[in-house]
C-alpha cells in the first residue's frame, strides 16, 4: 500500500443536480470529503440533506453530476463494478432498518453470509465483535424490537461495519435520542473514527453533536439549492458572513426571511 | 487519482498467507503476512486453528510482521486464535503486528468473546406456550365482540347523524372498491359463465337437452354464484388492502394520533368503508350476474342455440324473487368484507411482517365466513321454501 496523505479526498461530489419530479432540489453541488475526517451535512429541514446522502450512496440517480467513492463513480457503475463500490461503504439508516425478524447477531452476519467464504463461526465472532465495538455484545440473541431505539441504531452501525467499510454514512444518528444516548453514540463515532480510521459522512442538524464530532460540515441552504458554508462549524459559527449561517449556529428565527 | 486507486480494498494486493515453523526454544510460530481481511482469510483462518489444534502442549506464537493490511476480519481471526482455551504453558501471544492493527486489537476484551454469546432471551415451553395461546384466543374473541358492537355503535350514530359521515372517504372508497374492480369482476364472472355453460353444456348434448344449460347458468349464478364470486373477489382485493391500510396506519401511529385527537377510528375508518362496500357490493354482483349469463349465451351460440332463444330460456326459469335472493346476501357479504378487513388491520402488531400477516388473516378469514354465511343463506331458503 502506497502511503496516502491524510487529507486526500475519499468522497468527491461533482456538479450534482437532484431533485423529484421536475422540482429540482440541489444545484450543481461540489464538494470532497477526505479520508478520515468527520463530515458532517447539515442544514434546516427540507434542504436536501437526506436526499443528497442518499444519492452518494448511490440510491438514488441524480439528474445530473457525479459522485465518485474511492475513484468510482457510484452514479454510472453497474453490476459488479457498483456492487465493489457498495462493499466499501456501510449505512446506518434514520430508523435504523434492522430487519425485524432476525436477532441483532443475525443482523450483522448479513452481509458477511453474503459476501464472504468464511465459516459460521468465524462470521459469528466477528458479527459479536462489532456489536462489542457499538457495546450490544451482550443483546446478541435480542430481536431488534426487545431493544432501544438508541440501541437500535447502534446496532444498525455495527451492521453498516460488518464488511469493515472505509466509509460509513450516517442519516441523522442523534434523532429522536435523549440527549445523554445522543452523547454516548458521539463519543462512538468519535471512537471509530480514531481507532478504525473510517471515514463518516453524517446527515444532522443537532447543533451539540455537530460541535462534539465534526472535522468539518458542509452546510445546505433551499434558498439557493446548494452549499451555503463549508468548514470547521466553530469557526464558521464564529466568523461567517452569511446572515443565514449565523442564524443556524446561534439558533435564532428567521429575522432574515421575514425582513426580506 | 492513481494513489487513490492504490488504496481501494478491490486493489490487487497480496492474499493472506500461512507459513508454520518450529522454534529452537519450542514454541511453535505461525508467521502470517499479506492482506488479512473478511474476503481473503478464510482458508488461513481454518489452517491456523488446525495449527493451534494440532500442537496442544507447545506455546504459539502468531508472528504477524509481514501483515501489511488487517482490518476488523482479520482482527477477528486473530481474536479466534487467542481465545482458544489453553493450558496456561502452551499459551498463544501476537507479534509484530504494526502499531495501527495492535490498537483494533487492544479495543477488545478477551474475556467477553472467549464465552459462548450470551444466550437468547428466554424463550417459553410448551405448556406455558399452549396457556398464552389459549388467553390469546380470548382476548381475540373479545376484541371481535368489542369490534362488533363499537362497530354497530358508530353504524348507528353515522345513520343518525349522516353530516359527520366523512363522505369524501367514502366515495373515495367507493371508486376503489367499486369502479377499480370492474374489469376484474368482469373477467371472472365472463370465464365462470363460459367454463360453466362449456361444462355443462356437452354431457347434455348426448341427451339434445343443451337448452337447459340456460336454466343452469340462469339460476346458479344469479341465486349463487354472482353474488359469491364477487364476494370473494372483494375479500381478496377490497379486505387485504383494508387490513394493509388500517395495519399500516397503526404501525405509523396513525391511530393513535386520531385518539389522541379525541376522534374514534372506528368511525373515521371502519364506518366509511362499510359503507362504501354496503353500495358497492351489490353493484357489482348485479354486474357480474349480467356479465355471467351474457358470457353463457355466447358460449352456447357454438352449440348452435341462438341468443335470443337462450335468453328467453333463461327468462323463463328465472324470475324477479332469484335475482332478489342473491342480492339480499349481498348487504351481508359486504359488511363482512370490510369489517373483517377492517378488524384485521386494527389488530395489526408492530413490526415489518405485521401487516402481512393482517393481510393474510383479513382473506382468509373473510373467504371462510362468506362462504359459511352463504351456507347459512341456503339453509334459511330452503326451510323458507324459497
Amino acid at each position: 500500500m502506497s502511503p496516502v496523505p491524510a487529507s486526500a479526498p475519499i468522497v468527491r461530489v461533482e456538479g450534482l443536480s437532484a431533485g423529484y419530479d421536475g422540482n429540482v432540489l440541489l444545484r450543481d453541488v461540489n464538494f470532497t470529503v477526505n479520508r478520515g475526517e468527520v463530515f458532517i451535512i447539515l442544514g434546516g429541514s427540507g434542504c436536501g440533506k437526506s436526499t443528497l446522502l442518499k444519492h452518494m450512496i448511490g440510491l438514488y440517480q441524480p439528474l445530473a453530476g457525479h459522485v465518485f467513492i474511492d475513484g468510482d463513480d457510484i452514479v454510472t457503475a453497474e453490476g459488479p463494478a457498483r456492487q465493489a463500490i457498495l462493499k466499501r461503504i456501510g449505512v446506518m439508516y434514520q430508523s435504523g432498518a434492522l430487519f425485524g425478524s432476525m436477532t441483532l447477531l443475525e443482523n450483522v452476519r448479513l452481509p458477511l453470509e453474503e459476501y464472504t467464504a468464511l465459516p459460521l463461526p468465524a462470521m459469528d465472532l466477528i458479527a459479536r465483535m462489532k456489536l462489542e465495538l457499538v457495546g450490544l455484545e451482550a443483546f446478541c440473541g435480542h430481536m431488534p424490537s426487545e431493544i432501544s431505539g438508541g440501541m437500535q441504531k447502534r446496532a444498525a452501525i455495527a451492521r453498516a461495519m460488518a464488511l469493515d467499510p472505509s466509509i460509513l454514512f450516517l442519516d441523522e444518528p442523534s434523532a429522536g435520542l435523549d440527549p445523554i444516548t445522543s452523547a454516548e453514540l458521539d463519543a462512538l463515532i468519535r471512537r471509530l473514527a480514531t481507532s478504525l480510521r473510517i471515514t463518516f459522512v453524517i446527515v444532522s442538524h443537532e447543533l451539540a453533536s455537530i460541535y462534539a464530532i465534526a472535522d468539518r460540515v458542509i452546510m445546505l441552504d433551499k434558498r439557493v439549492k446548494g452549499i451555503i458554508a463549508e468548514g470547521d462549524p466553530r469557526v464558521l459559527r464564529d466568523t461567517s458572513e452569511n446572515p443565514w449561517v449565523r442564524q443556524f449556529f446561534r439558533r435564532e428565527v428567521d429575522a432574515v426571511a421575514e425582513t426580506a | 487519482m492513481s494513489a487513490l486507486a492504490a488504496t481501494a480494498p478491490d486493489a490487487p494486493v497480496a492474499q493472506a498467507t500461512l507459513s508454520i515453523a518450529d522454534a529452537a526454544d519450542g514454541s511453535r510460530i505461525l508467521a502470517l503476512g499479506g492482506r488479512l481481511d473478511a474476503y481473503s482469510i478464510a482458508e488461513v483462518w481454518a489452517e491456523a486453528l488446525a495449527a493451534l489444534a494440532a500442537a496442544p502442549t507447545r506455546r504459539i506464537v502468531v508472528d504477524a510482521g509481514a501483515v501489511d493490511y488487517c482490518d476488523g476480519g482479520g482482527v477477528a481471526m486473530l481474536v479466534d486464535l487467542l481465545r482458544q482455551p489453553r493450558a496456561a504453558e502452551a499459551g498463544v501471544s501476537v507479534r509484530g503486528l504494526r502499531p495501527e492493527f495492535q490498537t483494533l486489537l487492544d479495543q477488545f476484551d478477551l474475556s467477553v468473546l472467549a464465552a459462548p454469546a450470551a444466550p437468547p432471551p428466554l424463550r417459553v415451553n410448551a405448556i406455558e406456550e399452549i396457556g398464552r395461546a389459549t388467553a390469546t384466543l380470548g382476548r381475540d374473541m373479545r376484541t371481535q365482540i368489542e369490534f362488533i358492537g363499537n362497530t354497530s355503535g358508530a353504524l348507528w350514530y353515522s345513520m343518525t347523524h349522516p353530516h359527520r359521515v366523512r363522505w369524501k372517504d367514502v366515495w373515495y372508497t367507493c371508486e376503489q372498491v367499486g369502479a377499480n374492480a370492474l374489469p376484474i369482476v368482469a373477467l371472472i364472472s365472463f370465464l365462470f359463465g363460459v367454463i360453466l355453460a362449456f361444462e355443462a353444456a356437452v354431457p347434455m348434448r348426448q341427451f339434445g337437452a343443451e337448452i337447459f344449460v340456460a336454466d343452469l347458468i340462469g339460476l346458479s349464478i344469479l341465486r349463487e354464484l354472482g353474488p359469491l364470486m364477487t364476494a370473494i373477489l372483494l375479500a381478496g382485493r377490497s379486505g387485504a388492502a383494508f387490513a394493509a391500510e388500517i395495519g399500516t396506519m397503526k404501525v405509523n401511529e396513525e391511530l393513535n394520533a386520531l385518539t389522541t385527537m379525541g376522534l374514534d377510528p372506528v368511525r373515521f375508518l371502519v364506518v366509511t368503508r362499510i359503507i362504501a362496500s354496503l353500495l358497492m357490493v351489490p353493484l357489482l354482483s348485479l354486474f357480474a350476474d349480467l356479465i355471467g349469463v351474457l358470457a353463457g349465451g355466447l358460449t352456447m351460440l357454438s352449440f348452435n342455440i341462438p341468443f335470443v332463444t337462450y335468453l328467453k330460456e333463461v327468462a323463463s326459469i328465472v324470475n324477479l324473487k332469484d335475482v332478489l335472493l342473491g342480492l339480499v346476501k349481498t348487504p351481508v357479504f359486504a359488511i363482512l368484507i370490510a369489517g373483517i378487513g377492517c378488524l384485521r388491520g386494527l389488530e395489526t402488531q408492530t413490526g415489518a411482517s405485521a401487516v402481512g400477516i393482517s393481510a393474510t388473516r383479513a382473506v382468509v378469514s373473510g373467504i371462510v365466513l362468506l362462504v359459511a354465511v352463504d351456507g347459512i343463506f341456503a339453509v334459511i331458503y330452503y326451510i323458507l321454501d324459497l
